[in-house]
């Protein structure tokens, strides 16, 4: 588009032709204040405070409504503009009540920001204010109704944003007030956006009101772990007699992957972090009940107990289960402990999707995966089976506002008349389990074509909806575990013909990332096969080449009394396959977790582990966007997940410096001891240098298990600085192992919804208490628990 | 119904069929009605815009901008339907004009609508009725039908081809309807809160159609204009302000009540000769010329032409035609209460300066005129007024500002007689009468 030139303040500002006159003097770092303007949402022009002198316009002109014309002569601040603007601030301040001493808000008020500006300290008024009381919409959102200065962002968000429609005025004149869509409470996705895009504190958290001032808070932005989509979020953290307390989640850093984006889960959902049930000490079986002592006597137990197995019955003898909410460097950790210190192949997690032939087609092609950035991008979206509204919030988020701001074409194919419907070009409703033959009907398969006749599709528009999708470019494929196995290919293939790009949609937070790091029995990280001499080999010495056992053959084998040890780090497979805890009778067992779940309560020795919150590394969300994991703050009582492996593997009698590659090593051996060969350099210490990092100099370290995933996965050479700067990096697959071919009913989705979160979100009472969450049969909902 | 008063200065266009019984579609169109939406079938488009630009027909709503001009700012290729909204949202306080209308002369309204209607190449017209006429509802009700029963409106009018769909739609009783775009968003059942213009209703209007919205008088005058030629509309006013205008005179007079006037008839005239002067031998106070929303003028400000341009030089607006005379034995302050209260009920919500300004002017004058008024409140009344004026989404908060300043200006003393804890000068007076 044209440039439009303009004169702002004397400056000259050149800015393309459509652009709001704001935003034009934002680019030229001049900020023109507004509480109801907000970038992404409609216009309302309603505040008054951006107020402009426009030559040859009789009036002041609001900026926020203004769109820039070439020649255009503006004036941001003189005194008659500055009047303007504290005459608003004056008949803001009339009616609200001025308890910022006890406000959420105060001290990151707008209002509080532009009295402070524009000096309209100094009341005019005598008469008494109005006043109305208080009002509870929901547990988690209170409308405290006399500090709101209707500026509409709360309904804006709801509606054009999130697509809920539950917010609305009521009356008219001085008496308009915000109201719920249920005459005095909310029903709707609980999300809590209307809270943080208040300008003032009229809109509060139930989770966090009246429990601290902002100031006293120390702000950590990380990534929220409850889905697969990585929201990047700032948690509000106050110290604690455990250490630290976190009060709030917000998305007041809009520089993520998700914007202006959070869902409950983010934006309350920690809480399970201070549940009283969280465990805090280790417990070791001792005449068939769970007792607490000490670290180092669990420590020595499980290593003495695992090198004993290992010894005696071999590798194959042990079991590991890995986990989908913890970090890759935990992940990686955990599969190198498995294939080097216990000896085997015998690992697994819970999957959710088909990772593994979703690499197994990108492996040697041109990178081709989309980021969640290109979601919201995209120009057409095809997403195939799932209900992102549910499972995936953020994604959802990005196709609805995509098609809103951008125009999108979004082509949903699914089972259920899902949410995002509402924003489809084309909605086709697919008799159930139908979504593996619409992959083989795009592929150029019409024999499955009357499959898929239902009673609001035909042939014909099936067969235009094809024809559609061919001729759309850089179409992003978005599907949902309903694809896997052959259809997974099948699909891509058909992609892959017109340039598409494509998300595999995966339940956990970090399920793709316990893919990548080869928590699987035959697959090493980046989908290498155990059996192919590589890299890993090279780097580890001597690991198990055949494959090992996946998750129910590793049941199996317990069942069978022949699994005499299993290790089970931050997954519930006892409570999510409804197991009989009489199975594991032969099997000395160890689980790493936060809370009793029903696999902790069978097991021989439990470790209290701390949660993604209370430690520090990276995730990989389904997309595969790189994102740092910052650590909120010291909580006494629990350990990371990776130190609790590093000192299983001393107690065992392994050498952890072959484990993790820590310490500057000593010249004498040449690196041997991280394996190279008599000799040779030390790659670990080469590769560190070329990319200008220190040796880590502590074994619990999780940068330095970064090191060696960036240095050997495939793909996971990104930026460091970014990541650690907080941005999202994409890996890619395209020189990725080339993965297996997996059984499908080894998938099994998680099926969490906007109020569910496995283990998380049974101990989050946020989650719990909202009228939303209607789970019918509460043992459905620990069967998803993980 | 209202009865009707008549004045040998009046000159009858637009009320000429008022008492005659028009409202049957037969006595209408014996009275010349629908010969000239016969006669505007055989004219081109944009004749029909000039003959009402050659007129000087101005909007009759307060605005006063030039219809045929409004007319010509619709495009004449649109993907989207063209609509002609009639605005009877008539709510402005001391207009009273269009009721009568509706009440009196239903098939005027409705002919000049299909007039607006083949001049931008619409095809459906909707006639917008304040929601406190409730009763003139049937009425319309009733001449709409009459004219799809015999040709006038509804497919191939008048066996011309042309189809034309006329629809009343009842308000709910909200005076910022009246704004145009207000008026739109009440039409498609959503909040009566006014549209951020650009783009103005005549490129984007009614669900997003390109839309001509006039006022029931000024459509009602557009028959006569097609029929009576544009020279001669144009001669019965004075220049740039064409052809007659519907007066309501209320307040303190004699002889109240609607009366038709050539535009430029005196001020001080209407008000001795037509409305009778004051009752009472009491003396004239104030004059509030053009409905509510005007700055007021003083007894000695009222020799003057009453057209648009005339009242705008003398610091004023010509308006509605909603004239109210004021007597001296009206207390100011309670005047200018009466109005902000009004106003105060009547505002949106939607900004700031409107929503906040009228509640706390409302509030100060209360207390003010009930004796609690202190000094720095004449300031401050004057100081909240001004910083509402051109500072609001839409004129109502102009609306609201414009007779406050006015009256602080102008009276200021009687402000001044209300302090110091004293009861209302004038409440006194009427208990010592």
């Amino acid at each position: 588009m044209p440039d439009v030139n303009i004169t702002v303040d004397g400056k000259k500002v050149t800015a393309p032709t459509g652009t709001l006159l704001i935003e034009a003097c934002k680019t030229a770092g001049i900020e023109v204040p507004s509480f109801c303007y907000y970038p992404n949402l409609s216009l309302q022009g309603a505040c008054r405070m951006c107020l402009v002198r426009v030559e040859k316009m009789p009036k002041l002109q609001t900026a926020c409504t203004t769109v820039i014309t070439e020649g255009m002569v503006v004036a941001t601040d003189n005194d008659e503009i500055h009047q303007a603007r504290k005459s608003m601030v004056e008949l803001l301040l009339g009616n609200h009540p001025l308890d910022c001493p006890v406000c959420d808000a105060g001290g990151e008020c707008e209002l509080q920001d532009m009295t402070f500006s524009y000096g309209a300290a100094e009341s005019k008024f005598i008469d008494i204010k109005n006043h109305r009381e208080e009002q509870q919409w929901s547990p988690v959102v209170y409308f405290d109704r006399p500090r709101c200065i209707l500026c509409y962002r709360c309904v804006r968000v709801c509606g054009e944003g999130m697509d809920v429609w539950a917010l609305g005025v009521q009356n008219r004149g001085v008496s308009s007030i915000i109201a719920p869509n249920l005459e005095d409470h909310l029903n709707c996705e609980e999300c809590g956006m209307c809270i943080d895009i208040c300008p003032v504190g009229a809109l509060t958290s139930g989770a966090y009101r009246y429990k601290t001032r902002p100031w006293e808070m120390n702000h950590v932005g990380t990534t929220c772990t409850h889905c697969g989509d990585g929201c990047k979020t700032t948690l509000g953290v106050r110290r604690s007699d455990t250490g630290m307390e976190i009060v709030r989640g917000d998305n007041r850093d809009k520089s993520g992957i998700n914007g202006d984006f959070l869902c409950i889960k983010g934006r309350y959902a920690f809480d399970f972090a201070n549940h009283e049930d969280r465990l805090t000490q280790p417990l070791i079986r001792k005449n068939g009940r769970l007792t607490p002592s000490t670290w180092e006597e669990a420590f020595q137990l499980i290593g003495k107990k695992f090198a004993e197995v290992r010894d005696k019955d071999g590798g194959e003898a042990i079991g590991v289960i890995g986990s989908t909410r913890t970090t890759n460097e935990e992940n990686y950790l955990l599969q190198k402990f498995a294939r080097v210190v216990l000896r085997t192949n015998n690992i697994d997690h819970h999957r959710t999707a088909d990772f593994p032939a979703f690499a197994a087609v990108l492996s040697g092609k041109p990178e081709s995966t989309a980021t969640m950035r290109d979601v919201f991008n995209a120009p057409a979206i095809l997403l195939i089976g799932n209900n992102p509204t549910d499972q995936h919030p953020l994604l959802a988020w990005q196709i609805r506002n995509n098609v809103r701001l951008h125009g999108a074409r979004l082509y949903v194919v699914n089972s259920e008349p899902i949410k995002l419907r509402r924003q489809a070009t084309i909605f086709s409703q697919i008799p159930e389990g139908a979504e593996a033959r619409v992959a083989a009907f795009l592929g150029g398969d019409d024999s499955v074509l009357d499959a898929l006749v239902t009673a609001n599709s035909n042939r014909e528009s099936w067969t235009g909806l094809r024809e559609t999708l061919r001729g759309e470019r850089n179409l992003v494929i978005i599907f949902g575990s309903e694809i896997r196995g052959d259809a997974v290919s099948v699909l891509m293939k058909f992609g892959g013909a017109i340039g598409a790009k494509f998300v595999c949609l995966g339940d956990y937070a970090n399920s793709r990332g316990a893919a990548d790091m080869g928590l699987y029995p035959d697959l090493l990280p980046g989908y290498q096969a155990v059996a192919q001499s590589g890299k890993f080999h090279e780097g580890w010495g001597d690991i198990p080449n055949a494959p090992g056992l996946n998750l129910p053959a590793m049941l199996e084998r317990a069942k069978a009394g022949k699994l005499k040890a299993l290790h089970v780090v931050g997954a519930n497979p006892v409570g999510r396959l409804g197991l009989n805890p009489g199975d594991f009778s032969q099997t000395f067992v160890v689980v790493q977790d936060m809370f009793l779940t029903e696999t902790a309560a069978i097991a021989d020795v439990v470790l209290p582990a701390a949660n993604a919150y209370e430690k520090s590394g990276t995730f990989t969300n389904t997309c595969g966007d790189l994102q740092i994991i910052k650590k909120a703050g010291e909580v006494t009582s629990v350990k990371s997940d990776f130190e609790m492996i590093v000192r299983i593997a001393d107690a065992a009698g392994f050498d952890v410096s072959k484990l993790v590659p820590f310490s500057r090593g000593s010249r004498a051996d040449m690196g041997q001891s991280r394996g190279a060969q008599s000799g040779e350099a030390d790659q670990h210490r080469v590769w560190l240098e070329a990319n200008g990092l220190e040796p880590k100099m502590s074994p619990f370290d999780p940068m330095a298990i970064l090191d060696e995933i960036q240095r050997l996965v495939p793909g996971y050479d990104v930026s460091r600085i970014n990541l650690l700067a907080g941005n999202d990096q994409h890996t890619s697959l395209s020189n990725s192992g080339r993965g297996a071919a997996h059984d499908a009913n080894l998938i099994v989705p998680a099926n969490n919804d906007l109020f569910s979160s496995g283990t998380l979100g049974r101990y989050s009472r946020t989650l719990n208490s909202v009228l939303e969450n209607h789970h019918k049969n509460p043992a459905e909902a620990e069967v998803a628990a993980d | 119904m209202a009865s009707l008063v008549s004045h040998p200065d009046e000159v009858k266009v637009v009320s000429k069929r008022f008492g005659m019984g028009a409202t049957n579609i037969d006595r209408y169109c014996e009275l010349d009605g629908y010969t000239a939406l016969q006669k505007a079938l055989e004219m081109q488009p944009d004749a029909i815009i000039n003959e009402v630009k050659n007129s000087g027909l101005r909007g009759r709503g307060g605005a006063g901008f030039n219809t045929g001009l409004k007319w010509s700012f619709v495009p004449k290729q649109s993907a989207k339907p063209k609509y002609i909204l009639c605005n009877g949202d008539e709510s402005e306080p001391g207009t009273c004009k269009d009721r009568l209308i509706f009440e009196h002369d239903p098939h005027a309204v409705i002919e000049g609508v299909v007039i607006a209607g083949l001049a931008v190449g619409a095809h459906a017209g909707y006639i917008y009725v304040r929601g406190e006429y409730r009763y003139l509802l049937e009425i319309m009700q009733k001449a709409i039908d009459g004219a799809y029963a015999r040709g006038f409106v509804g497919k191939n009018v008048l066996g011309s081809g042309y189809n034309f769909d006329v629809y009343w739609h009842g308000g709910a009783g909200a005076y910022e309807v009246g704004e145009e775009s207000a008026l739109m968003e009440s039409l498609e059942g959503k909040r009566g809160i006014p549209r951020i213009r650009p783009p103005f209703p005549a490129v984007v209007g009614l669900w997003g159609g390109p839309t001509v919205i006039n006022n029931v008088e000024t459509l009602a005058s557009v028959p006569h204009i097609i029929n009576g030629g544009a020279e001669w509309f144009a001669k019965l006013g004075t220049p740039k302000n064409g052809g007659t205008r519907l007066f309501c005179l209320s307040g303190h007079l004699n002889r109240p009540g609607v009366y038709e006037l050539p535009m430029g008839y005196n001020l001080k005239k209407m008000i001795y000769d037509v409305g009778g002067g004051i009752p009472n031998g009491r003396k004239l106070k104030a004059v509030v010329p053009g409905g509510s929303s005007c700055p007021l003028l003083t007894a000695d400000e009222i020799d003057l032409p009453m057209d648009f341009d005339s009242l705008a030089k003398a610091g004023s607006m010509l308006g509605s035609g909603g004239l109210v005379a004021v007597d001296d034995t009206t207390c100011m302050v309670k005047f200018a209460l009466r109005i902000m209260k009004f106003y105060r009920h009547e505002s949106c919500g939607w900004c700031i300066p409107c929503r906040e300004g009228t509640d706390w002017l409302e509030k100060t004058l209360k207390r003010f005129h009930s004796g609690g008024g202190i000094e720095k409140d004449i300031d401050n009344i004057q100081y909240l007024s001004e910083n509402m004026l051109g500072r609001t989404f839409c004129p109502l908060g102009d609306a609201a500002a414009l007779p406050t300043i006015s009256i602080v200006k102008k009276f200021r003393k009687e402000f001044e007689d209300h302090l110091e804890g004293r009861p209302c000068p004038f409440e006194e007076h009427l208990v010592s009468v």
